[in-house]
Formats: C-alpha cells, sequence, structure tokens
C-alpha cells in the first residue's frame, strides 16, 4: 500500500467532513431549540408540562440512537398517513431525516444539562434580583443565564462531542458522510483497516478542536475566577 | 397505525419470542462489556494514580482515544480486527486455519474497550473521594496494601464509582446496538430483520425501543436500589 | 519469574485459540464445507420464519455437495463481509448470487457459473424506464456492444435527476457508479430489505438488481404498483453469471464443484431449480 493510495483515500474521507460537520452542527443548534422548550415546560410548574418533559427525556435518553434513527428513516416512511402529509417533503430525504433524529435525541440530553444548570444558580441571586424589581425576562437574562451558562459549559462540551461521534451513524441511513466513505473504500478495495483508521483520525481532530474550543470558553467566562495578579 | 400486533405474538410467524431472544442478547453482551469496561478502566485508573509518567501518560492516552473516536468505527474495527488478530495469532504458534472469534465476544469486547475509557474515569474519581485520612490510619495501624486494598479501597470505589457506573451501564446498553452491524442476534438486529422481512419497520422498530426503555428503566430501578443500600449511612451533600 | 508468565501466557493463548478452530478449515482432504450466504437475498436464498435458511443455492448447494460426496454446512453472513470471511477462512464457498467478475477474480476464484441472470431495473409501473430503448430484452453487453450502448443511453436519460438504490459492493452498484455517477443520485444500501423500504416509500426512483430478487420482490402482495422494466442487462461490468466463491488456495475443491455442476448442468437439476425458484431458467449456457 502506497503514499499515492493513502493520500487518495484521505482527500476522499475529507471531502465528506462538510456532510459530517453540516449533519452535527445543524442537529445540535435544532437540538438545543427543541431543548430549551423542553427544559421551559420542565420549569414552568405546569403539572402536565413538566409529566410530559420528564417522559420525553427518559425515551430519548433510555434509547439508542440508532433506533430513533431507523424509526424516523424508515418507520415513518413506511406509513400511508405521514407519505400523502406535508411531512413527506421534509422527511423524504435522508439528510432531513438524519438531522431531526439527531436533534431530537441531543435535546434529552441537553435539556438535562440546562436543568441542571438552571438549578446551580444560587437562590439567594433570584431573590436578590427580585428585591431589585427586575421582570422575569431581565432576570433570566442578566442574572440566570450567565451563571447557568457558565455551569452548563462543561457538560455541553461532552455532549458536543458525543454528538459529532453520534454522526456516524447516519452511514446507516445511506448518507455519504466520513464513516460511510471509509466502508466505501475498504469495500471497493478490501484494505480493511487504513480507511478506518484515517477515518478515525479525522474524526478525532475535529473532537480534539472542538474539545480545545470550550476550554478556551471557558476560560473566558470564568476569567472572574481566576487569582488575582500578586 | 402500528396495524396487526400478531406479528409480535409468540405463536407460528410471531416475532415475539425473537425479540426478547434479542433482547436477553442485548443484556448478556451489555453487562460482559460492562465486565470488560471495568477490567480496562480499573488498569487504566490504576496506571494514572500510579503516579509514574509512562503509566499515566499511556491510561491518558488510551482513555482520550477512545473517548475521541465514534463508538461505530471502534465496533467495525473491533469486530475486523479480533478475527484477524487471532489468526495471526495461532498462525504464529504454528496452527493453520482459521481461529473463529464470535461475534458476542467481539461485540462484548467493544462495548467494554469504549465503556473502559470512562469507567477509567469514574475509578478514579472515586479512588480520590477516599478520604486521605482513612488511608493514613490504615497505614499507621499496620495494614500491608493487600489488606488496605480488601477493607478500605475497594469497597468505598465501588461505592463511590457506584452512580457512574449507573450512568456508564446505560450507555453500554445503548452502544450494544451498534453490534448489530457485526451480525449478532442482539435487540436491534432482529428489530432490523423482523422490519425488513415483514416491511412493517415502523412496528418493529418502535417495538424495539419500547424493549430498550423497559430494559433501561428497570436496570436504572435496579441501581437506584443498589446505590440506597451502599450509602447508606452516609452522610449526603444534598438531600 | 518473567518468561515463566509469559511462556504459561502464550501456552494459554495458543491452547485457547486451536480451542476455537472451525471445523474442516484444516483438512485438505475435504470432508465437510462451510458456505456462506445471506438469507436474506430471495430466492437465491432466504430464511424462513423457522430460521432455516432456505432457497435455490440452498437445494442447489445440497445436490451439489451429495454429487461430489461432501457435507455441506450453510452459515449466513452479511454481504459485505462475504469476501473478507472467505479469505480469513470463515466458510470455504460463497453462494450468494455473486457475479463471476474480473475484479473480484484478482481475490478469488469461482467455479463454473451455475446461473445467468440478468440485472434489472424495478420501479413503479408509469416510471420512464418503461419505455426505454430494449426494454424488457436481454442485452449482453459483451456480445452486443451496440445495442448494449443505446440501452445504457436510453436508462442514463430516463434516469436523469432520479435517484437509484444499489446495494453495496454489487455489480449493480458497480454500473451505477460506472453510467449513472453525475446524471442519477444513487444510494447503496447494506442489505436489499433496507433498499426495497424505500423504494416502496417512493424515496428511490427505480431499484438495479437481479432479475429473479426483482421478480420476486414485485410479486409480492404489498408490491402491485411495482414491476420489473427497462432492459436486462447482463455481461459487461454485470459479469458473466454467478458462480460460487472459493479461495485460490483451493483449486481442487473448485475442482470437485466444477465436476459436480457439470453433471448437475447436463442432467437438467440446475433447470430444475432454477424454474422452481425463479419460475425461469437462468442455467448459463
Amino acid at each position: 500500500m502506497d503514499l499515492d493510495f493513502i493520500t487518495k483515500t484521505f482527500v476522499r474521507l475529507l471531502g465528506a467532513l462538510p456532510l459530517t460537520l453540516s449533519v452535527w452542527f445543524l442537529s445540535v443548534v435544532l437540538g438545543a431549540l427543541v431543548a430549551a422548550g423542553v427544559t421551559w415546560m420542565r420549569v414552568s410548574g405546569v403539572k402536565p408540562f413538566e409529566l410530559f418533559a420528564r417522559a420525553y427525556v427518559t425515551v430519548f435518553r433510555g434509547t439508542p440512537l440508532l433506533i430513533q434513527l431507523f424509526v424516523v428513516y424508515y418507520g415513518l416512511a413506511s406509513l400511508p398517513a405521514v407519505r400523502t402529509s406535508l411531512f413527506w417533503l421534509f422527511l423524504r430525504e435522508a439528510f432531513n431525516c438524519a438531522v431531526l433524529s439527531l436533534a431530537l435525541c441531543t435535546a434529552g440530553y441537553q435539556a438535562e444539562i440546562f436543568r441542571g444548570a438552571l438549578l446551580a444558580v444560587p437562590d439567594a441571586q433570584v431573590e436578590a434580583a427580585r428585591a431589585c424589581g427586575m421582570s422575569g425576562l431581565l432576570m433570566f437574562r442578566r442574572i440566570v443565564f450567565p451563571i447557568a451558562l457558565r455551569h452548563a459549559l462543561p457538560a455541553y462540551s461532552t455532549e458536543m462531542i458525543s454528538m459529532v461521534k453520534a454522526t456516524a451513524l447516519v452511514s446507516l441511513v445511506t448518507l455519504w458522510d466520513v464513516m460511510s466513505v471509509a466502508l466505501k473504500v475498504r469495500n471497493d478495495t478490501l484494505v480493511t483497516y487504513l480507511p478506518l483508521i484515517l477515518a478515525g483520525a479525522i474524526y478525532f481532530v475535529v473532537n480534539y478542536a472542538l474539545g480545545v474550543a470550550f476550554l478556551a470558553l471557558e476560560r473566558r467566562l470564568s476569567s472572574h475566577l481566576k487569582p488575582r495578579p500578586s | 397505525m402500528v396495524g396487526d400486533l400478531a406479528i409480535f405474538g409468540f405463536g407460528e410467524g410471531g416475532w415475539g419470542l425473537a425479540l426478547l431472544d434479542g433482547a436477553a442478547m442485548t443484556l448478556l453482551v451489555s453487562a460482559c462489556g460492562l465486565l470488560i469496561g471495568a477490567a480496562i478502566g480499573g488498569l487504566v485508573a490504576w496506571a494514572r494514580l500510579s503516579g509514574k509518567l509512562l503509566a499515566g501518560g499511556v491510561g491518558q492516552a488510551y482513555a482520550a482515544l477512545f473517548r475521541g473516536l465514534p463508538e461505530l468505527l471502534i465496533v467495525y474495527f473491533v469486530y475486523f480486527g479480533t478475527s484477524t488478530l487471532l489468526t495471526e495469532t495461532a498462525l504464529f504458534f504454528g496452527h493453520e486455519g482459521f481461529v473463529g472469534v464470535p461475534a458476542f465476544a467481539a461485540g462484548s469486547l467493544a462495548v467494554g474497550v469504549i465503556s473502559g475509557a470512562y469507567q477509567a474515569e469514574v475509578f478514579r474519581a472515586a479512588y480520590l473521594a477516599i478520604s486521605r485520612g482513612e488511608l493514613e490510619a490504615a497505614v499507621s495501624v499496620g495494614m500491608n496494601r493487600a489488606l488496605m486494598a480488601r477493607r478500605i479501597i475497594l469497597p468505598q470505589v465501588l461505592r463511590f464509582a457506584l452512580p457512574g457506573l449507573g450512568n456508564l451501564w446505560q450507555v453500554a446498553l445503548k452502544d450494544s446496538s451498534l453490534i448489530s452491524v457485526t451480525g449478532l442476534a442482539e435487540l436491534m438486529r432482529v428489530s432490523q430483520v423482523g422490519a425488513g422481512s415483514t416491511h412493517r419497520p415502523f412496528a418493529f422498530y418502535l417495538g424495539g425501543a419500547v424493549l430498550y426503555l423497559v430494559m433501561t428503566v428497570a436496570t436504572t430501578r435496579l441501581f437506584d436500589v443498589a446505590e440506597a443500600r451502599a450509602t447508606r449511612g452516609m452522610r449526603h451533600s444534598t438531600s | 519469574m518473567g518468561s515463566h508468565i509469559v511462556k504459561s501466557f502464550c501456552l494459554g493463548l495458543s491452547l485457547a485459540a486451536s480451542l476455537a478452530v472451525a471445523p474442516g478449515a484444516v483438512a485438505k482432504d475435504w470432508k465437510t464445507v462451510v458456505i456462506g450466504m445471506e438469507g436474506a437475498y430471495e430466492p437465491w436464498n432466504l430464511t424462513d420464519s423457522s430460521g432455516k435458511i432456505v432457497g435455490f443455492e440452498v437445494d442447489l448447494a445440497n445436490d451439489l455437495c451429495k454429487r461430489a460426496g461432501l457435507e455441506c454446512k450453510i452459515i449466513a453472513q452479511d454481504w459485505d463481509g462475504m469476501i473478507p470471511g472467505l479469505k480469513a477462512g470463515k466458510f470455504d464457498v460463497i453462494m450468494d448470487g455473486m457475479s463471476i467478475t474480473d475484479e473480484r477474480k484478482k481475490e478469488i476464484d469461482f467455479s463454473k457459473p451455475y446461473a445467468a441472470s440478468p440485472g434489472s431495473f424495478l420501479a413503479p409501473k408509469g416510471s420512464p424506464l418503461a419505455k426505454t430503448t430494449g426494454a424488457g430484452t436481454l442485452i449482453n453487453l459483451d456480445k452486443d456492444p451496440a445495442a448494449g450502448q443505446a440501452a445504457i443511453k436510453s436508462v442514463q436519460a430516463a434516469l436523469k435527476g432520479k435517484t437509484l438504490g444499489v446495494q453495496v459492493s454489487t455489480t449493480h452498484a458497480n454500473f451505477a457508479s460506472q453510467y449513472l455517477k453525475d446524471i442519477a443520485t444513487v444510494k447503496e444500501y447494506k442489505t436489499t430489505d433496507d433498499r426495497d423500504l424505500d423504494l416502496k416509500s417512493g424515496r428511490l426512483d427505480a431499484v438495479l438488481e437481479d432479475l429473479p430478487t426483482n421478480m420476486a420482490t414485485a410479486s409480492k402482495p404489498d408490491a402491485s404498483e411495482l414491476a420489473v422494466v427497462g432492459p436486462k442487462l447482463i455481461g459487461g461490468v454485470f459479469g458473466v453469471g454467478e458462480g460460487m466463491g472459493i479461495r485460490k488456495s483451493d483449486a481442487d475443491l473448485t475442482a470437485k464443484f466444477n465436476k459436480a455442476l457439470a453433471a448437475a448442468i447436463a442432467d437438467g437439476s440446475v433447470k430444475k431449480y432454477s424454474e422452481q425458484w425463479f419460475k425461469i431458467d437462468l442455467t448459463p449456457r
């Protein structure tokens, strides 16, 4: 196996990286929106909302992403009710199904992260904000959110990295991401390990970069906690 | 919408038994994977806590590597690799022919390799949570290392690690669904075969998901009970 | 003390390894032969409701093994692990509707073909593929290149901007990537079941697959809107027929099966199995 083959395979894999990253980005953003909604329901104080939110988290954290993905991609497509509705325009595309499924799954995890972060905001601060006469929205924007964000960052970083790894599953629903290109090269050339090793290297670098970026963000946001210069 | 539920039945042409068999296989593979992960995690944690630079570095590298790679990739790698490795090793010892690694072994090894990277951190944190005072007292009383490990360290590590391990058990259960790509007849695979063979993907994948949920909820309960028993008498920082 | 530990570890490992040997893999004096099939490639091979593998190739395999004086054992294997599994020794023969192609001949040997199945398209009844040049006729790309080119051009026009489904690592996938790469969207699936689900739901406009497999799919009660359309193509990238895949190092096994196969073709047994499972006679001429 020569350098030429290694380079060619690596370039082919890199060509699939944009798809991987776009699935990741879109599902993370969509997931955050859904998670925000679920968290709001959870802390709303309205019993049915709370129950729904708890059920949502239990279901999406208690079942494998792979089966969720197949329910959305194969399962929904087999229902005549879905195929004759407007949803079909969206669900017909494998990319959309993948993003939707990944988003719903990460929303379950993100909702728990948000909830934990909200709980970590000291009651004293909330009381003080109320005493100052802050409205709910102002309090959220100026007090709760910044504190919660700092608490959420470490767990959020882990979840972001988990999502990058989760995108590898879209190779099982006909999308040409890095994982499926690596497997295709393996199937066509019968070179077993090299494509997988190269793909692994790409995923590793992406995850490493993400970890570093989040660490830098954490440091920036916690600059007030750094020791004073002597 | 789900259609005739008879396909889930237990009689002729019913998939109920096959699905339950798949669920049992899932539990088995996950359990074996968790055990293998405990062995690997324990080793890596021990390496990192040893204070030796090389061991610590290797331990950290292992954890970083297997936490930065997609689980699906690791499953494929372990699946392709174990047969080759064993056949080559056997060849080295002069044995001709194929050495079969059953899909179950490769599957639980894959789950274990992934789990081990996370279990290492859980064990390490659990060890560091043991009060230094207790360890010093044990030494001053004259306990040798083996006795100290058996009476002081291990019980407390287990107790502190339980919450983390409970979480990782759930993760192992879900990771086991990826083993389906190797052909092992665990729950995901059975759902897939059923869906394809009967052309009823919604019913089968939803049914499989329900079974996974039942397993998750039931085993989480078990872990909660174990945690309650293990931490009885301990002061809690939160109520 | 270290070397004792290393020695006993190695001993233990080789003991464990030798205990896991697949039966019959060592003997060059063939008594038992392990055959790999998908068990999910109707009507070549399929898994019935009791979990047993049945099909054209099962009947043919049992017939040929009896003629060759061998005991056959059939195991299931996913398609994308077929050739690696054979080379690793997991089984001794591949019988899974595998076409004989020059590409594959680089890796493994083949017996003489036991079927000559063309590739065909499965699509909804009103598909533009139904009106292509040579629709419904059998065209050999090697023996009749002009007609083949005309048919391919017509197929390209019919599938322009559409989505075609194939199984990974098949001659059909090769045809699609060679002739339809920038014309149609080609989706590859690990299993034919997954691909057929997408055809039924409308995600795919057509599927390219072996003729008997397409005919079997179209005959199912829930496939009333699907039909085999377009030309039937053999030769060229499709290969010259389906044969048993055997390791290059087992030339004696290939010879045994070739002898048995010749006898089975001569006395009409292959024709019998073919008509029983394929509803048409696909015995190679």
